[in-house]
């Protein structure tokens, strides 16, 4: 072993002084919006809260949670989350299956009708003309049906099949009699979990994330309403008017117990939670499943 | 492996064509089940639509059929082209893609360096778990989170203000000129650590012979980094510059939409809430289509450019 030179002592130094700025900048944000979620509101219109409450109290998520349609738009959120991760993830499988079995006879044309979709599309009009057509509209299926397969997801699954499945597998259980269903679901499913974990958790955290579909297709009916449109809403008024307007315009009955800034804090914490929750879990299979197709191109 | 999919024809050269396919077809029948309701699916969803690109040269009418509409050329067209908000769109599309390529490219390539360079294993894995951790936060919560850091009150006033740069808060949020800098530095926070995956996985593969040799030949952390390290990285990095450069135009509206305050509009109205306010805020769907349409062709040309360009380049075609 060489002795480090004293120019890479400093380097050393100074690298890992910037990874901690950087886990502090990523970090603060967050905690600060959990502190003040978690901060008595009239407390936190002193100001001066960092990343701890001082006077503490569960208010603003007691209040959050019953305030107008959260209730709903939560369970509308999970709903399309879990339909939309299932089937998502499964059609893009067996589409990248399909197109991963080098004897199938329209491989060349079903992989290119889904490649040419990454480069070009309809466009907002259109998309949303479509829509209208299909009768989409106020429907719950708008979460699930337009957005069902990505190209890219397929893709990533397909170069973990290429590369990880040997053809062999999927011959000899041909010859014991399995049809290409059976081999799909029973064999080469079972041994894309890496990259499924990592499909599914794009997936799940699209449909979670996404506001737009609700504010263009559903807001005429808040039965379909979801938690990231909500905090949306409460942040559009909060741009646009400001102070006591604003307070009456969110609350008009004066019902609710907490500033709107409180319940804004308590509702951007309530929507990133289960990320987080589920981040650990899946971040394990990122490096294996992501980048299997970059490594394999290079 | 390749003989596998001419096996229907190689093997029995003597039977005709034509039986031969249709019994690999009947073979396959179970495979063609499987795709054939996601083909219908995409026919439906993502090439109908482009059908729709008709009705910028239309006047569409939503009480008539889509077959009955009126045709009016390049109308359309050539009243985008007279719309001075439409430039104003173009500008601030413009403006804010270069910044975000200028300041969000390098960025990811330091940061994963930097973190090639962190050498206790655990350490490292704490950076990356949370330098990827706002990728997955949506942008609705990112821009609950900006409005309060920004905001009069919040910390980065705060911090200005103690360390003396300045005296008074400043509204952040309000004002036009800072507008563009808030979208591009949000969204380098939201993906720098994300963005550096790739480039810390190809640096995986640079081999640890070349490091070896350069120790050995007394080169010290920088010049291992500029001499093997970069280079190793290299093609990756161009593939990834020129898909930037094709997607330019795209940079989506999300950000602008959610960041956006009554006195920042100006600045922020990017191509995508231009069709979204005239397209469908004002009913004019024809003339929506039409500056949708316009952005699809400079897309493609973009990326027609970027894939020469990486042809040019590196030999090898991106697309």
């Amino acid at each position: 072993m060489v002795r480090q030179s004293f120019g890479d002592r400093v380097f050393d130094i100074v690298n890992h002084l910037l990874m901690l700025l950087l886990i502090a900048v990523t970090l603060y944000p967050f905690l600060h919006v959990l502190a003040l979620s978690l901060n008595d509101p009239m407390d936190t219109i002193r100001g001066g809260i960092t990343i701890w409450p001082r006077k503490f109290t569960l208010i603003n998520y007691k209040e959050t949670l019953n305030y107008q349609q959260i209730p709903w738009a939560t369970v509308i959120t999970i709903l399309r989350t879990a339909i939309g991760t299932v089937t998502g993830a499964i059609a893009s499988a067996v589409v990248a299956y399909v197109i991963s079995r080098k004897d199938f006879l329209f491989r060349k044309l079903v992989t290119v009708m889904f490649v040419i979709t990454m480069y070009v599309g309809g466009g907002l009009i259109p998309d949303y003309m479509l829509v209208r057509h299909l009768g989409l509209m106020n429907n719950f299926w708008v979460y699930i049906l337009p957005g069902l397969i990505s190209p890219f997801n397929v893709i990533v699954i397909r170069s973990y099949i290429d590369s990880s499945i040997p053809e062999e597998l999927a011959e000899s259980a041909m010859v014991d009699g399995a049809n290409d269903l059976v081999i799909f679901w029973k064999i080469v499913l079972p041994l894309c979990v890496p990259v499924m974990a990592v499909i599914c958790l794009f997936v799940a955290v699209g449909h979670w994330n996404s506001w737009f579909d609700t504010y263009l297709y559903c807001s005429g009916n808040p039965r379909l309403t979801t938690l990231q449109f909500e905090l949306q809403k409460i942040m559009t008024t909060a741009a646009t008017t400001s102070g006591i307007d604003y307070y009456s315009q969110l609350d008009p009955m004066r019902t609710i117990k907490v500033t709107p800034e409180s319940l804004r804090m308590a509702m951007t914490i309530i929507v990133t939670l289960p990320i987080l929750f589920v981040y650990p879990f899946v971040q394990k299979y990122f490096i294996h499943g992501l980048t299997i197709g970059a490594v394999k191109g290079s | 492996m390749s003989g596998a999919s001419s096996d229907g024809y190689a093997t029995a050269p003597s039977v005709p064509r034509k039986r031969s396919w249709l019994k690999l077809l009947s073979r396959q029948r179970y495979l063609i089940m499987m795709v054939v309701i996601f083909v219908v699916w995409v026919v439906i969803f993502r090439y109908v639509p482009l059908w729709g690109w008709l009705m910028a040269f239309q006047e569409y009418k939503p009480w008539k059929p889509i077959t009955d509409q009126e045709w009016v050329g390049l109308k359309q067209f050539s009243e985008l082209f007279r719309d001075r908000d439409f430039y104003r769109a173009m500008r601030n599309t413009l403006a804010m893609s270069f910044l975000g390529l200028a300041i969000g490219f390098p960025v990811p390539i330091v940061l994963a360096l930097l973190i090639n360079e962190l050498k206790n294993q655990k350490f490292k894995r704490t950076v990356q778990t949370i330098s990827y951790l706002p990728h997955f936060v949506s942008w609705v919560v990112i821009a609950s989170i900006v409005f309060r850091i920004l905001s009069p009150l919040g910390v980065v006033n705060h911090v200005l203000q103690s360390l003396g740069i300045i005296d008074n808060p400043i509204a952040f949020m309000g004002e036009p000129k800072y507008f563009w800098w808030i979208v591009v530095f949000s969204d380098l926070w939201k993906e720098m650590g994300w963005n550096s995956i790739v480039y810390l996985a190809a640096m995986a593969g640079v081999s640890p012979e070349l490091y070896e040799a350069a120790t050995i030949d007394g080169a010290g952390r920088f010049r291992k980094m500029w001499h093997i390290t970069l280079p190793g990285i290299m093609p990756t990095i161009i593939v990834l510059l020129v898909l930037s450069i094709g997607n330019l135009i795209n940079i989506g509206f999300e950000r602008q939409f959610l960041l956006r305050t009554a006195s920042t509009r100006d600045v922020a109205d990017v191509i995508d809430l231009y069709i979204l306010n005239y397209g469908l805020g004002t009913g004019r769907f024809s003339f929506g289509t039409a500056a949708g349409v316009f952005k699809s062709a400079v897309s493609l040309v973009l990326l027609t450019f970027a894939n020469w360009l990486s042809k040019r380049t590196t030999g090898y075609k991106v697309i």
